[in-house]
């Protein structure tokens, strides 16, 4: 036993809907918290300081890097990751969009353009040129030249346009199923 | 690329806050968005014992129009301010340049405050608050003082700051009626830390420039405003020759600046000089 260890802190926090409870060692990292404690490891996790963007996640449906963001402040917070997106096995369009237009080769950096695509898309359904592009640009991809993001995000853009639906708000019902009884804690 | 352990702490007023800091002195550190200071733990390249997490003491996250000036809490993140309605008109100079801070992603989760207090001389934030006069208060355990953004900033990463004390609030003054003002710099990509930028802004009176402020970063230890070229700018007759004139006084001002595999530091001083006269011709536009 190690005595000189600092006291662990209480953790209770909404991951993809379902409200959660968690003593941890002040140092955990929003990212480690997900991915080593709740076995989400969609959430990837490349520079670990706050350059590449693969661990990017919502916070109460904001765009932020986990990697540098203690699961500490996330307490009280709504976080959301790539893991809720699918429904049932159904694609969310975004996914969908990365599939058919090729948005992805080795996957690695997708989840994290994916949530960052997310928040921007939430916000505004019908991006300008620079506004699409200074959000993906705080993301990196290392294989596909981004062209190919690019056309994915705007595939999924006009499909959610045509669906009049926000990208989260098409995620709610979904995360109210998690939410439920037999779901949570 | 993990922290070291460290202690942790989340005080719900500013009193204790201030109380945890003094008591801990240099072994504490403040935690607001985190953004520079997580990165930083993450390379271990810091190691406080005791991290102070100023997000749960209730009302640092205010911004508000008071006294002529943008106030701005501690706990305010860049991208809160960059929503704020209405700025575009009452702050034009700070949405432009919030623009430039990070990327989306890391202004949502990064704040005003903790960027000035990390005092990067590459960082938009400090600039901004010199070019427009900010007056920052600070909290300590002998109570409230307040400094001027220019007297603030020491040298790289350093203020004056005590170890106990806490920036609780920035205060922006409103740019005055009819003045112009531009941001510029240039990053590998936007977003990224700039090799070098400018900060600008002026009236023009009587077809004459009037209380031109001219900041450069990037370029030295501190954001530095360009006596010289205010000097030059002052009455002068708006136009190319006026632009280029001040600009390499911008670019002589510059002292020592860095140095690295991003730039070298010619390649800065030319820079800054270059969007120092860029900045003034856009100002002088929107004047």
């Amino acid at each position: 036993m190690d005595e000189d260890k600092p006291a662990r802190v209480a953790v209770t926090v909404t991951v993809n809907g379902r409200r959660l409870s968690a003593e941890l060692e002040p140092r955990t990292t929003l990212a480690d918290f997900l991915r080593v404690d709740l076995g989400l490891t969609g959430t990837h996790l490349g520079c670990e300081h706050g350059v590449c963007g693969a661990c990017t996640v919502l916070l109460d449906g904001r765009a932020v890097r986990s990697c540098i963001m203690l699961a500490v402040q996330a307490a009280g917070h709504e976080v959301t990751t790539i893991e809720a997106l699918a429904n049932e096995g159904e694609l969310h369009p975004l996914q969908q969009a990365f599939v058919d237009k090729h948005g992805l080769q080795c996957g690695f950096c997708t989840p994290g353009f994916i949530m960052a695509a997310a928040e921007l898309l939430e916000r505004d359904p019908d991006p300008t040129e620079q506004a699409l592009l200074e959000t993906l640009g705080g993301q990196v991809c290392r294989c596909t030249g981004y062209e190919a993001i690019i056309e994915s995000v705007r595939d999924a853009a006009e499909k959610l346009r045509q669906q009049g639906v926000g990208p989260l708000e098409l995620l709610a019902a979904a995360l109210e199923k998690n939410a439920a009884p037999g779901g949570g804690e | 690329m993990k922290p070291p352990a460290f202690e942790y702490a989340a005080p719900t007023s500013v009193a204790e806050a201030v109380a945890l800091l003094d008591e801990r002195g240099f072994d504490a550190k403040v935690l607001a968005g985190g953004q520079s200071l997580m990165a930083l733990l993450n390379m271990r390249l810091a190691r406080p014992e005791l991290l102070v997490d100023i997000a749960r003491v209730p009302g640092l996250d205010s911004i508000e129009i008071s006294d002529g000036c943008l106030v701005v809490g501690a706990m305010v993140r860049q991208r809160s301010l960059e929503f704020f309605p209405g700025l575009a008109d009452s702050h034009p100079l700070l949405l432009a340049g919030l623009r430039h801070v990070a990327h989306p992603q890391n202004r949502n989760q990064g704040t005003v405050c903790g960027s000035l207090a990390h005092a990067d001389p590459a960082a938009e934030l400090p600039a901004l608050a010199v070019a427009a006069g900010a007056e920052f208060v600070i909290e300590g355990p002998d109570g409230k003082r307040s400094e001027s953004a220019e007297d603030f900033f020491i040298t790289y990463l350093t203020t004056t700051l005590e170890p106990a004390e806490l920036l609780v609030e920035a205060r922006f003054p409103l740019l005055r009626e009819g003045s112009g003002w531009s941001v510029q710099e240039v990053t590998r990509r936007h977003g990224d830390f700039a090799l070098a930028g400018a900060v600008v802004t002026m009236r023009i009176a009587d077809a004459r420039v009037a209380d031109p402020r001219v900041v450069a970063f990037g370029v030295g230890a501190v954001p530095l405003r360009c006596t010289a070229a205010e000097q030059a700018l002052a009455g002068a007759e708006p136009g190319p020759a006026a632009w280029k004139e001040a600009g390499a006084l911008v670019a002589e001002a510059v002292e020592d600046p860095l140095d690295d595999v991003h730039a070298s530091a010619a390649q800065r001083r030319s820079v800054a000089g270059v969007m120092a006269s860029r900045a003034m011709e856009e100002a002088a536009a929107r004047a």
